[in-house]
């Protein structure tokens, strides 16, 4: 199943498009939830999708996607499971790129050779494992290799020196993260953040996203010029959670994924 | 001992593995800061100044060294094994935690940190870490879950007092990998103007290898006494492993020493047969928690689980990564005590010896019990009795007076 070209290459191929890459936690609050979720989002035009797998520890996560893990995880929700709505979405006809995001441990229980083939076998990109730095991501890069996926890497303001290292060594894209702390929406960006972006880009030859913070259609705006990609997480994951109830709820769930297919159009379509 | 080739190693070695345990797994945003504490660390202990400045504060303020007490009616209780006890009940705030938050407060200081932070448990390393920054002139916060907060209310006066400010951990099982977990995420936020000052020899490379290097003076100041005391070397050591500090600390000095034979002594909680312990060890497969490869409490998909002990310092699903090599290597054995054991262990200790000792501490009295009266009289044990147990009379006394413990 596999394809010649990685999705995500093939994405970025015309770098003068932006694209936008909405992040939600795999079943929260179901799995059913996330499949429209994610079939909705693609129509309101994401160009990738970052599905979380949900986890008990989550420490580069704020406590928006905090709480969304636990819904999730509540449901016994598991990589095998996240793993399997990859497969679903595919078989649905979907063709945007697909990227997993994990902490390190649930991907070494599962066996990270297995973890890697099963991507590639059930259609996703890339993985984005926030607790993986270049340092320890040895085992990980080589599997992903071998099996046609991009481990993204993260940069962050604080990595100055690492930047040029992380850029010549990243593949697929190269994750930007805006803030300091740890994931959910800011009120106010960072003022050098702009700096920082271009130090990224010329740091490397893979397209660069930015994420962690972003939160408003404004805030895609501001941030587009430096960058190719633009990522948002909790302020999406907060729709969910404002939409929770009717999303459980099987007669009320297509008027709250309408909902924030609206969202998350104003989001995507800052960028065009 | 048939494994004195891998104990003659060095850990951790340039990458910051013991064996295959250890590293750093943490999110990029952190990586600098690691790596700028690796060099302080590894500029401050060959700076004379910084090495005068800290044992100055550990003798005349901390009260360094703590005797080495012979526990004579222990000993004819039990009619084994003379057994010692090692007093860092008797060390600045009652426990080991001193040697180490003193340690990493002066380095904070040095790399020009005016804040720190710290996770605490049972509050020990909370207080400790609350008195250095008084001491030192540092603002201080402390993270700690909030089921602690509860079962340690004296300790949580006792660090405000101190001009701490405690912020409860109020994620997952409320307890000390949830502080450790918030106080990362803090670290994360503020991490140009802050040290975070880990209390165990857990974390990412260098903490688990820089606290062991601050608490290692335990087991040197244990080895000379014994050496001079009785002019020969113990034949057992036992200490109690939550994270693992006091006994890493405790056994450092003596792994060359192959006659002397290691205990690390776990909580078994209501029983290793039951889901209700922190026999991590015991039961628990390598996995990654809090940025270091180790023994890891989780369920088959990787979860971490809650662990379960009367001893909130010894109530986490981790363990430091040494402990991890060591058990591998085989050099040191590990084995587990009940809450109900533990309680027990805290009325010998108390009613033959007059010292109330840690729930912590009693782990490894109890199991230092056991290993005695298998022992001949000429056979020397020593206890690593790592913290005092005032903090603990309330849990203590509510389960002697509930049955509480079973």
């Amino acid at each position: 199943m596999t394809t010649a070209l990685n999705r995500i290459d093939q994405l970025f191929a015309d770098r003068d498009r932006k694209r936008f890459i909405p992040f939600l936690t795999v079943g929260d609050p179901s799995i059913e939830a996330t499949f429209h979720l994610v079939k909705a989002m693609v129509e309101a035009g994401a160009d990738l999708i970052e599905l979380g797998v949900p986890y008990s520890d989550p420490l580069a996560d704020g406590p928006t996607i905090q709480r969304a893990s636990e819904r999730a995880l509540e449901n016994g929700v598991t990589i095998g499971d996240a793993l399997q709505l990859v497969k679903r979405l595919r078989e649905s006809g979907m063709e945007a790129s697909i990227v997993l995001f994990s902490y390190f441990n649930p991907v070494l229980q599962y066996g990270i050779e297995r973890f890697f083939a099963d991507l590639a076998a059930y259609g996703a990109d890339g993985v984005v494992i926030p607790d993986l730095p270049i340092e320890e991501n040895g085992p990980a890069v080589t599997a992903a290799k071998q099996h046609g996926i991009h481990v993204i890497s993260l940069v962050a303001p604080t990595s100055s020196s690492r930047i040029n290292t992380i850029g010549a060594q990243a593949t697929g894209f190269l994750y930007c993260v805006s803030s300091l702390g740890v994931t959910g929406a800011r009120v106010d960006l960072r003022e050098d953040l702009a700096d920082f972006l271009e130090r990224v880009k010329a740091s490397t030859t893979v397209p660069t996203a930015v994420g962690f913070g972003i939160s408003t259609p404004d805030q895609v705006r501001a941030v587009a010029p430096h960058t190719d990609g633009v990522i948002v997480g909790s302020a999406i994951v907060q729709q969910i959670e404002k939409h929770v109830e009717e999303l459980k709820d099987p007669i009320q769930m297509p008027q709250a994924v309408e909902k924030i297919k609206t969202f998350v159009h104003q989001l995507a379509s800052a960028l065009q | 001992m048939n494994n004195s080739q891998t104990t003659t190693r060095v850990v951790p070695d340039e990458n910051g593995r013991f064996g295959a345990f250890g590293g750093k797994f943490i999110p990029e945003t952190l990586m600098n800061a690691v790596t700028q504490l690796e060099i302080a660390f590894e500029e401050a202990r060959r700076d004379p100044a910084f090495v005068q400045e800290l044992n100055g504060l550990l003798s005349e303020y901390a009260g360094r060294p703590t005797p080495l007490t012979y526990a004579e009616r222990l000993t004819k209780a039990v009619g084994g094994a003379q057994i010692y006890l090692k007093r860092e009940d008797l060390n600045h705030t009652g426990a080991h935690k001193l040697n180490n938050a003193l340690g990493q407060a002066l380095l904070a200081k040095r790399m020009g940190k005016k804040s720190i932070i710290a996770e605490t448990g049972a509050g020990q390393h909370g207080v400790a870490s609350a008195t250095v920054a008084a001491k030192l002139g540092l603002s201080c916060k402390v993270f700690m879950g909030e089921e602690d907060i509860r079962r340690q209310s004296l300790n949580v006066f006792r660090m405000k007092l101190l001009g701490a400010e405690v912020i409860p951990a109020v994620s997952g099982s409320r307890t000390l990998k949830d502080a450790t977990n918030e106080a990362i995420r803090h670290w994360v936020s503020h991490v140009d103007e802050t040290f975070y000052v880990i209390g165990s020899v857990v974390g990412p490379h260098p903490y688990p290898y820089i606290v062991r290097e601050f608490q290692k003076i335990i087991g040197e100041e244990t080895r000379s006494q014994v050496l001079q005391m009785l002019r020969r070397l113990p034949d057992e050591i036992v200490a109690c492993v939550g994270g693992g500090s006091n006994a890493i600390g405790m056994f450092y000095p003596f792994i060359q020493d192959e006659s002397v034979a290691l205990r690390g002594v776990e909580a078994a909680g209501k029983g290793i047969d039951t889901d209700k312990h922190a026999a991590t060890l015991t039961l628990g497969r390598p996995g990654v928690i809090h940025g270091s490869l180790t023994y890891l409490l989780q369920d088959e998909c990787g979860q971490v689980q809650e662990a379960h002990s009367i001893s909130a310092g010894l109530d986490y699903p981790g363990v430091g990564p040494e402990h991890a090599y060591l058990k591998d290597s085989g050099r040191v054995t590990y084995t587990s005590v009940t809450d109900a054991e533990a309680l027990e262990a805290v009325q010998v200790l108390c009613q033959t010896e007059g010292i109330i000792p840690a729930l912590e501490s009693a782990h490894a009295i109890a199991e230092a019990i056991k290993r005695a009266k298998e022992m001949s009289s000429d056979k020397i044990l020593v206890i690593c009795l790592s913290g005092r147990g005032d903090k603990d009379v309330l849990t203590i006394q509510e389960a002697l007076t509930t049955g509480g413990g079973e």
